[in-house]
């Protein structure tokens, strides 16, 4: 990958159920039916058991700001006309985790406990997720 | 107790901007000085680990490094642990002496970040740690991950920016009794507070430098410390903890492997966290500090920066920390920056610090942390 290009996600064969439901407006999760553990992020086999018997499943697409931060110095030129943008790591209601950034609108009333949804946004032929509404401020 | 493995060779190469620096020269240079401070041969090493390096990479780092300087070891490889590297190199090497596969392991770090590619080269170069496809699509930077963790930590424990510049400000102070480090004018909170935002709440004097610079160990056996000349320094305990490598798969953003790690480390050696005279832990940013003093158990939760603001990690302080400036004002080069930690303690437990000197320093506690608080190592040495 050259310094100019945008760093977009390759699926391969353990990730490409949750990049094809970004496309289609989905948001996916892995659920283990060996153990019942939902994995944070996708991958070949359960974190938790190492099962391979690893299920797709729909999200409703909300959750919790676990953490976020507002990027000033951006890591690639390909960057640098988004700054200042938004990084927040958000804990889904199934169990499972998001990192995305926010559109620009969310930014005043995002909070760390904060209920937020979490909405697609095209990016170079790709549906990336994005933190699209806040939905409830932090308790 | 002991890991029957000792420091007999230390030393550190010029730091900062060094133009007409290259990493293999600054390897050999720093493996040359280790070598000659131990007081051996280089006939006398019979092992070499290496770390990494971004102006000369290669897969086998261990070796390109043993053919530059034209030395055929019978044990040579590389270890990749970002941060952690030094440490677990020490480690590594501690065990290599201790079964008796090798009786001295020189342990070498070296690279030329700041004049071999620039400071947006190696930011760029580090925003590749992110995970390719659930973290870099986002624009994540090694700082943007520290800033998530240091706004959640924060956040729980009423940690404020301003406790965490007294950090930084402590590190510019302690740099100013070092005469080679990158960064000694003092710093004031209100400078770090007003320096530019790179990612909220981590302003750049929040942040470890890009330096160029080189340091080295040599690592003995019991028997083989014999030889070398000066009284050697003891490694005592060492341990390490490993929780994730990606922030968005990290366990907890409180509780990190520097938990396992120092618990591990202080049991071998049989002494507890308030026993350390000097400590050397990895800063790559304020919060980095602030995260392992209080997990490791040096400081309660949220008060390491206020104990930074009553001066209490300079030298006289409750925990001189970091009296060399550590990577946010000594300097900070790839593996060479937690390197450096082992070499200032070193030099701190031979009582040749100088203006630095923390006085009767008879044990010291010195830790790396890889990736965004992913892999720790501890060590715990003795005079």
């Amino acid at each position: 990958m050259t310094m100019t290009s945008y760093p977009l996600p390759r699926p391969n064969a353990q990730t490409q159920s949750y990049w094809d439901g970004a496309a289609a407006g989905e948001l996916r999760y892995q659920h283990c039916s060996g153990c019942g553990h939902v994995q944070r992020i996708p991958r070949s086999l359960c974190e938790q058991c190492q099962s391979s018997r690893l299920d797709w499943k729909r999200s409703q697409r909300t959750g919790t700001v676990l953490t976020f931060t507002t990027v000033h110095r951006a890591p690639l030129p390909v960057f640098k006309d988004m700054v200042p943008y938004v990084i927040a790591i958000v804990d889904m209601d199934e169990g499972f985790r998001v990192m995305a950034n926010a559109l620009p609108h969310c930014r005043e009333a995002l909070e760390i406990g904060a209920r937020v949804r979490i909405g697609f946004q095209h990016v170079h032929g790709m549906a990336l997720p994005v933190v699209d509404s806040v939905v409830e401020p932090a308790a | 107790m002991t890991m029957n493995a000792f420091l007999t060779g230390a030393y550190d190469t010029a730091v900062g901007e060094l133009p007409g620096s290259s990493c293999m020269g600054l390897h050999a240079e720093a493996a040359m000085g280790a070598v000659a401070d131990a007081g051996l041969k280089l006939s006398d090493i019979d092992g070499v680990l290496c770390a990494y390096s971004f102006t000369e990479p290669h897969l086998m780092l261990a070796s390109v490094f043993c053919e530059y300087l034209g030395i055929h070891p019978g044990t040579c490889l590389a270890i990749q642990a970002g941060g952690a590297s030094a440490c677990i190199m020490v480690m590594q090497a501690a065990a290599l002496v201790a079964s008796g596969q090798c009786n001295h392991v020189l342990v070498v770090t070296g690279d030329n970040r700041l004049t071999g590619m620039s400071r947006d080269g190696a930011v760029a170069a580090l925003s590749e740690v992110g995970h390719p496809q659930f973290e870099r699509p986002f624009g994540i930077s090694v700082p943007a991950s520290y800033a998530l963790v240091a706004k959640h930590y924060m956040h729980q424990y009423g940690v404020t920016s301003e406790q965490l510049a007294a950090i930084a400000v402590e590190h510019r102070r302690h740099a100013g009794r070092h005469p080679k480090a990158h960064k000694r004018e003092p710093i004031t909170v209100e400078q770090v507070m007003g320096s530019k935002m790179i990612a909220d709440p981590l302003h750049m004097l929040d942040c470890c430098l890009i330096s160029d610079g080189g340091a080295a160990l040599v690592v003995s056996s019991r028997a083989a410390a014999r030889d070398t000349r000066v009284k050697a320094v003891e490694i005592l305990g060492a341990g390490q903890g490993h929780t994730h490598e990606h922030i968005v798969a990290a366990p907890s953003l409180v509780d990190f492997g520097c938990k396992t790690s120092s618990a591990t480390a202080f049991a071998r050696a049989g002494v507890a966290a308030r026993d350390i005279d000097v400590a050397q832990i990895y800063d790559s940013f304020t919060i980095t500090l602030a995260v392992e003093l209080e997990s490791i158990g040096f400081f309660e939760r949220g008060q390491a920066g206020i104990a930074a603001a009553a001066g209490e990690l300079g030298l006289g302080g409750k925990l001189p920390c970091n009296t060399h400036g550590g990577l946010m004002s000594y300097a900070h080069s790839g593996a060479a920056g937690g390197m450096f930690h082992a070499v200032e303690a070193v030099l701190q437990l031979r009582g040749s610090a100088d203006a630095r000197q923390v006085k009767d320093a008879k044990l010291a506690f010195v830790h790396g942390d890889g990736g965004i608080l992913s892999a720790h190592c501890s060590l715990v040495l003795g005079a």
